[in-house]
Parts: C-alpha cells; structure tokens; sequence
C-alpha cells in the first residue's frame, strides 16, 4: 500500500498536443480517487502515466515517497484492470490469475494458494479450468480483478472496468468492487467516464477537462459546491439547468422572473470587475411544487408561473420539463459539455428547456400552467467568460439570497 | 463508446523525436525494437542492394568469364549494345506482351473466381481447396504439365487440337505460355480480389438493389468502387511478378522461336554464355523497367497501395 | 433448387481446370513406357516403375534432400528473422520503422533476375556457389518480405491491451513476447511458415543460376536436367513421377491448411 503524488505532471505528444497540463494531485494511502471526464479529457493517459505504460513528459510521479517516472511498469508494483479486461485468452483463468506470480518466481504452493484465496473472494472457483472464451461478461470482468487482487499490489488502477458491461450487471459490479476496496484497503485509481461511478464509488473525485483538473473533491461537495460551470454540468443526472441571467437595479433578472440578490451577492456583483452577464444554475430537485411548499420554507424561495410542457412520473417523483422563453445559456463550459453528451445533434430551439423534479403528490398535468417553487438557497451563479461559480464563499455555496 | 478515439495508442505516433529525456521504459523499447529488425534488414540490404550496386559496376565494363583477359571498364558500351540488339526489344515485346495479356485475363477470371469462392452456396471448402492448388504447385511441375499435354502424339491436348507441334509455333507457344501463367497465378488473384469482396457490406448490396440497381450495377457501381484498393494491390502484385516469367518458358519452350523473355535472355547470356557485362546490363534494365513501372503504379493510385501507411487502415 | 445447380455446375467448372495439369502428370506417371506417348488421360497399364526408378538414382534422391533441407532451413530462419521484425513492426515505437516497411516492399517486387548476375559472381568469388548456404541466403531474403507482411497482420489483431496487461502484472517486454504473445501468434507464424516453406519449395530462377552439380541441386532444376540425361531413354514417366513427389508436400498443406493460407494470403497482401 502507498500514496501516489503527482507533482506537474504533464504528458505532450511529439506532434505538439498536450493531453495532460501539470497535474497536481495527491492521492492518499487507501484511498479510492476516480478520475472522471468527458471523452479526451486526459483520464486515461493520466492512468497510463501512473501504469508506466506512457511516459511523463515532465513532473514528478512518486509512488510511495519514491520518484517512479523511469521505472518500468512491473517495477512500480501496481496491478491494473483494463476496460477490455485483457485476459490472456492461451490461459485458463486459473493460469490467468497465476500469471502475475508466476513472472514474480513465487513457489508454486504459495500461487496455488492465493489464486484459490482470490477465486473465493470473487466467486471464481468453479470456473478456474475455464478459458476466458468461455465465461459471461461479468466472470471475465470478475477474473480481471481477480488477477489484479492475487498480488497484493501497491495500487490498483482500474480503467473503466465496468463500462463493457450491461446496465444490471454495471450496478451490481460496481457495489462489489466498491466492497473489495474497502476489504483490501489499497489505494486505487479508478478511471471513468461515467459521473454516477464516480458519485457512488470514490472517496475523492477528480474532474477532468483538456487535460487539466476542474475540481477535486469528494462526491457530496462536488455537488452541492461545484467550482465552475463545467463541474456543476457534468456532475448529477439529469444534470443541472442553466438560464441566462443579467444583474440590474439589485436584482437579478431571468427568464423565471426578477429574483431578490441578498446582500452580500450583491457587494460581490457590484465589484468592478464583475461580470454583467451571468449564468444562473439550479438543480431540478430544488424546484417543487408551489402548492406543496410548507409556508416556512416558502420565504427561501421565488416562485413563478409556467405552463407544463411535459410530465414523466418516476413512481418516487416526478420529472417535470418547462419551457423557458429567452433562449439557452451559453458558454465554452456549457458547449462542451453538450458535446460530450452527443447533445450537438439535438435540433436546437430558441427556448429553453427546465427540467424539475417534483414530489410525486403533485397534481400538475402535460398542458396546464402550474405555479412552481424554487430554492433561492441553491442557486449558483456563473461567469460565462471563465466558468467561475461566483457565488461559492471560502469553497462553500450558498446561494443568491445569502446575506 | 467514444473511449477509444482518447487514447493516444503508442504505436499510432510518428518516429518520436521527442527532445525531451526518454524514460528507461521507451529507450528499451526503441532499442528492442531496432534490435529485433536488425537481422532482417541486413539480410535483405546484403543481398539485394550490395549485388544491385555491384551490378551496375558489372554492367559497366567488358566482362565475359570465357575471356576473362579481356576484362575492360568500357562505360556504357554494353547499354548501347543491348539496347540496339533486336534480340532484347524482341523478348521484351514478348514479356509485355505475356504480362499485359495474363494479367487482364487472370483480373476478369480471378473476379469470377473470387465470387465463386465468396458466395457459392455448395462445396465453398472444395472450390478454395482446389484453387490453393495451382497457387502452391511448383511452376516447373505444372509447365511439364502442360508440355506434356501439347506434344504432339503424347499429349490429350495436342490431341484434341489436331496435328501440328503447337510448342514449336511462336504464336500458339506464346499462348501456351500464358496458358500456363494464367492457370498458376488466377487462384493468387481471386483471393486477394476476394479479401476485397468481404469488405463489400451486405447491407449495402441490399441498399442498392432496394434502390433499383440491377446485378450488375450494383457490380460496378457499388463493389468495384469499394474494392478499389484490393484490386490494385493485386494488379500491382501480379504485374511485377508477370514481368519475372521465367520457368514456364524454360520448359515449354526453352526461348525457341522468339518467345524469350527479358528474365530468360538475361539468364542465358550469363548462365550459357558467361558473358557478366552483358548479362548485368540486361539486370539493371530489368530493375529500371520495374521500378519505373513500380513507380507508375504507386504514383498513379497513390494512397492504395501497400506500405503507404504502416498503420493499419482497418 | 436450381441456384444450386448452378452454383454446383461453377465449382465443378473450377475444381477440374485447377486439378486437371495436376491429374496429367500424375497419369503420366504411372503410365507404362509402352503406353507413355498414347495421349490417353486415363492411364491404360497402371505401373509403379517409374517411381522405382527415379528413387533408384543418385540424381533424385539427392535433390529431395537437398530441396527439402534448403527449404526448411531458409523457411526457419525466414520466419524467425521475420516474426522478430513484424513484432516491432506491429508492436513497438522505433526509429526507421517505415523504411524497413518500404524496403520489404520493394523486395517482394524486386526482379529476381537481376540478382541473379551480380549474386552469380559474387558467390563464385566467395565458395557459396553450388551451395546449400548459397540458395539459403537469397530464399531467406526474397521469403522475408512476405514473411514481415503476413505476421505483421496477423500479430495487428491480437488485443494491444493484452501486452500492457502483461507488464502491468510484472512481465518485461521479452517476457510479455515470449509469454502471452508468442503463443497467441503461434497459429500466425505457422500459417507464415506454410507461405514461406512453398516458396522456397517452388523456386526455380535461383536454384538454376546458382547450382551447378548434383550437390545443391534442388528438385525442380534437377526435373529439367531430366531430359536428355543419358540414363533415362525417355524421360517423360521420370519427370513426372518426380514432379508427383514434389507435389505431395503442396497438396498436403493444402489439404489440411485450407483456411490457414487462405487467411494467410488475403491477409498478408490486403491489409498491407
């Protein structure tokens, strides 16, 4: 077991891109850090850099206190779980799982043993004649891990380990790895591009964008206390809406309405260099209802009228789509972001589309106009030139309304 | 997934020549790299490049081991000699002629070989195990072959074919010859014409014909387009190797009656007639011819040929 | 019903006009001497004589074994030569890759004949001439080409992330070659030994030139210096017995290897 600290860590090709720009990051004994972005955000040659499988351009990698940059793969003593799961497929998975101790010239009894060890854990027991031809999606992602478990490695890394299995399976693996990890207690980097993986397995999750670090933290503050506007797009699902919003006569003045600015939003908009056009952001469970809302939390929030365009009922709750005149938000941040979710070639539409999440006792039906109610507490601010979350205060955020 | 497109592969960059200090893991790459090459590429530099250049040298002098006294550095004197000497333009005639006619017939019937063995319905193992045959039989056995079956009174075809001694006649030998090359080589054509084939997506086949494409517009219109590149690797591979002919007219005719080729002369002056000037001079014509047909070919198709990228285009 | 009639009809087309040359010299040779020139495709008087015969004479037997032994070597130390160049081909990042990649290519066109000059000389001078190493040399070039390309499709299909997997669980480069991805390329290197073994068998240009006596005479030569030879009346019933014995290691491979070659070829030229 062993910290991993990467100090400027930067990768360009020779063809003069850059795919990682001095990454600083410190990944603590134990730990368990996802590395989550969209496609070409640098995640997977970051893992590569840390495998030893690609090498660092400059910076510094330290594996355990030690400088590892110009040592070979298999002497850095990390196991890896590769997408494809890369299973040798001339070996049984018996031999597979062997296969790490064999190139380490363990005696034979001591391989017997913790490749059987290994294959109780993972339930592979019965299948250790099997070649990997032969097994389900799941047993062969479970053999992968297994060869990875059997040598007790420094750090694991695991690069999207789950992403060739089909939905159920997904779920379930993920809580099974999530479960060795805490058993084993190994460090491990966990590369995905799936922001529910990185949400329900990672004690700290880093996101990425080109390259560079957006944000590192665990699941809860990434949420609730995005850095800029690309974490807080990317980060919950269905993700978070976004409205143009402009400051004027110390409100804030949006497609919903003119919302009250608290106080001290309104010292920080005021300042010279802010900016006069903005990006409001609210999650869709921070909508409810009007009719719903207890009269003491009604004053935390604005309400305002809108017809309903479309109503999906979850059971739980209700997914409520409004639209929205004035048009969309845009920024760099936002743009990749529909990128990245294949949203480019969605017709686009002057107006604006909010999604809410309300409680599933509400009345409100495709069509009609429902008043609607939201938390002036849970709103974010944004400036669209550098994506800046403008209303986080010493890391936390609070709001429109605070004073 | 869109994964894959992120993950800058090694093996998909250039030669690095990166300034950048390289880590102990791609020095050791690029050192078992050049390592494991080594042997092979100096096997086929020393045995092709050293004996080209050495060529040239022989070419250049008077050189003929039965007077070996006379041995004379005489520049281009035996260029001039063989290229005015109507022995050579004669065998070269006839090797254009054999390579242009084989090669067009051995492209139409390899095509027909090629969707026999694609798509036939009954027996697709026999038909590919008997088109491996011509391919791997040794040319010397397959010439007496058919020898055999041309000489008058021996042979079921001379035969068939009334009297005369067809191998003694330069027209009918010639055709006998090519014959025999388009029965060798057909079966090489059709499986590379029919890698090509597999490429041709069966949906799009489907497309067209719910478009209204006839069969043999969706022939030419939709299969020969998208197996552009597999037949001109095929043409290319089987021009050059067609200007080589050299077995089958060692035993069918033995370059009697005007039917040798430029491989054929050149063998004689310097196997039978031991003259190494004239003999070296009509190698370096062959290499010239063949690299600049060679050159033609890959200019002329450009991006198709082979080794144009290294990195697998599929 | 009826396409498969026809489709029937169309491989039968092609199986006789690809076994019918071969089917002659076979009848040929088991054609008695009195029956030799009657022209009938079906032999009349069934004889084994003529292959007593031929593996009676010095001249035969030697040049089986020197075609054999000549081919095998060049096939080996082709393929090994090759299977290390195609996996650094396929598999690693160095400096002159693509040249090594033009320069077999250029070879696989390279006119044999106009080594044959220069090779002529040259091995007169050095003592190679009529020699096993002599034919070895040039086969072992001209195979390596075909060698490099075949392999090094073959070694672009296995799983790139089998390698990383490799040396992430501790292995070297070497152990990663040698361990999980030599014996996925086995069937590959097999199939390339199969291409390159039928080339040297067949090779006739170079065998001719750089021969001169029964001592490296390959079979193929040995068939043309057949005729006229003194010891033979009427060489036809030799030849082609000899010319059958040739044959069977082809048909063999064929036979049993169908699909491997057929991959082996397509692949090899196709994919480039």
């Amino acid at each position: 077991m062993a910290d991993i600290v990467l100090d400027k860590v930067t990768k360009s090709y020779p063809d003069g891109t850059t795919a990682v720009h001095g990454i600083d990051l410190e990944i603590a004994d134990g730990e368990f850090v996802i590395l989550v972005g969209p496609s070409g955000c640098g995640k997977s040659t970051t893992l590569n850099m840390i495998a030893g499988l690609e090498d660092i351009t400059s910076g510094e990698l330290r594996i355990d206190g030690e400088r590892v940059n110009d040592k070979a793969p298999k002497d850095r003593d990390i196991a890896m779980v590769f997408q494809s799961y890369a299973l040798y497929p001339n070996m049984t998975v018996g031999e597979n799982m062997a296969f790490p101790l064999k190139l380490a010239k363990l005696p034979k009894a001591e391989i017997d043993k913790k490749v059987n060890d290994a294959a109780k854990v993972l339930d592979l027991t019965d299948y250790l004649d099997r070649r990997p031809a032969n097994l389900s999606g799941g047993q062969r992602q479970r053999v992968a891990m297994g060869r990875a478990i059997v040598r007790s490695p420094k750090v694991f890394l695991m690069d999207e380990p789950l992403s060739n299995l089909d939905a159920k399976l997904r779920v379930q693996m993920r809580t099974q790895v999530s479960r060795l990890q805490k058993q084993l207690n190994t460090t491990t980097v966990y590369v995905t591009h799936d922001q529910t993986e990185a949400m329900t397995l990672g004690d700290r999750v880093v996101v990425m964008r080109g390259g560079r670090i957006q944000q590192v933290g665990d699941p809860q503050t990434l949420y609730d206390h995005p850095n800029n506007l690309f974490v807080a797009g990317f980060i919950g699902s269905p993700s978070m809406n976004f409205l143009p919003a402009t400051v004027a006569e110390g409100k804030l003045r949006t497609a919903l309405g003119d919302l009250p600015l608290g106080e001290r939003m309104q010292r920080v908009l005021a300042a010279g260099d802010a900016p006069r056009e903005l990006v409001l952001g609210i999650r869709p469970e921070h909508f409810e209802d009007a009719a719903l809302v207890e009269d003491r939390q009604r004053s935390h929030g604005y309400e305002f009228t809108a017809p309903v365009d479309l109503v999906e009922s979850m059971g739980s709750d209700k997914y409520v789509y409004f639209n929205v005149e004035g048009g969309a938000a845009t920024s760099a941040d936002l743009a990749d972001l529909a990128a990245d979710a294949g949203g480019a070639d969605l017709p686009s539409s002057d107006q604006a589309s909010l999604v809410t999440r309300l409680s599933a006792e509400s009345r409100v039906r495709d069509g009609a106009s429902t008043k609607v109610w939201m938390n002036l507490d849970k709103i974010h601010l944004f400036d669209p030139k550098d994506g800046r979350n403008v209303t986080l205060h010493e890391g936390r955020a609070a709001g429109v309304a605070a004073s | 997934m869109t994964i894959q497109q992120e993950r800058p592969a090694v093996s998909d960059k250039p030669p690095a020549r990166k300034k950048a200090v390289l880590s102990e893991g791609k020095r050791q790459e690029r050192k078992l790299g050049l390592l494991l090459c080594a042997p092979a590429a100096l096997v086929m530099v020393a045995v092709t490049a050293y004996p080209i250049l050495y060529s040239f040298w022989l070419s250049l002098q008077r050189y003929d081991l039965k007077f070996p006294d006379q041995r004379e550095f005489v520049w281009f004197e035996n260029y001039a000699t063989v290229l005015t000497n109507s022995y050579w333009w004669t065998a070269f005639g006839v090797t254009m002629l054999i390579t242009v006619v084989s090669v067009v017939v051995e492209l139409v019937l390899g095509m027909g070989l090629a969707m026999i063995m694609h798509r036939t319905i009954v027996g697709r193992g026999l038909v590919r195990t008997s088109a491996l045959i011509p391919y791997g039989i040794v040319t010397v056995v397959a010439a007496f072959s058919w020898r055999y079956a041309w000489t008058p009174g021996t042979g079921y075809l001379a035969n068939i074919f009334g009297d005369g001694a067809p191998l003694t006649e330069r027209a009918s030998a010639l055709a006998i010859v090519i014959l025999a090359e388009i029965w060798k080589t057909t079966p090489f054509m059709a499986l590379l014409l029919m890698a090509g084939l597999a490429l041709v997506p069966e949906d799009l086949l489907k497309a067209a014909s719910m478009d209204g494409a006839s069969g043999w517009q969706r022939f030419t219109k939709v299969m020969l387009p998208v197996m552009k590149p597999a037949i001109l690797v095929a043409l290319l591979f089987r021009t050059l190797d067609a200007l080589r002919v050299f077995d089958n007219i060692y035993v069918l005719t033995a370059g009697a009656n005007e039917t040798s080729s430029v491989s054929m002369i050149a063998y004689n002056n310097l196997i039978k007639g031991l003259n190494l000037g004239i003999g070296s001079t009509m190698s370096v014509l062959i290499f010239l011819t063949v690299a600049i047909i060679a050159f033609i070919f890959v200019k002329a198709f450009g991006t198709a040929a082979p080794g144009s990228s290294d990195d697998g285009r599929r | 019903m009826n396409t498969k009639l026809r489709w029937g009809l169309l491989d039968a087309v092609v199986v006789v006009f690809a076994l019918v040359p071969v089917l002659w010299v076979m009848s040929l040779s088991f054609k008695t001497a009195a029956t030799l020139t009657d022209g009938n495709f079906i032999p009349r008087d069934w004889t084994l004589d003529n292959y007593k015969l031929i593996f009676q004479t010095d001249q035969f037997v030697r040049a089986l074994i020197n075609s054999i032994g000549i081919a095998l070597i060049s096939t080996v130390i082709a393929v090994v030569l090759g299977t290390m160049a195609a996996y650094a081909i396929s598999r690693l990042d160095f400096p002159g890759k693509s040249l090594l990649v033009g320069v077999s290519l250029l070879i696989a066109m390279f006119p044999q004949v106009s080594l044959v000059s220069p090779l002529f000389n040259i091995e007169r001078q050095t003592g190679l001439f009529d020699t096993w190493p002599g034919l070895i040399l040039p086969y072992i070039t001209f195979a390596l080409p075909l060698a490099i390309y075949t392999l090094s499709a073959f070694f672009k299909q296995i799983p790139w992330d089998l390698e990383k997997a490799a040396k992430m669980d501790g292995a070297t480069q070497g152990e990663a070659f040698r361990k999980v991805i030599a014996p996925l390329a086995a069937p590959g290197v097999f199939t390339t030994a199969i291409l390159v073994f039928i080339f040297c068998w067949n090779d006739f240009l170079f065998a001719i030139s750089l021969t001169s006596t029964e001592q490296s005479r390959t079979v193929p030569v040995a068939l043309s210096f057949f005729t006229g030879a003194s010891q033979f009346e009427d060489p036809t019933g030799a030849i082609s017995a000899a010319a059958v014995v040739i044959t069977i290691p082809i048909i063999l491979f064929v036979l049993f290897f169908q699909k491997r070659i057929v991959a082996g070829l397509t692949s090899g030229a196709v994919k480039g």
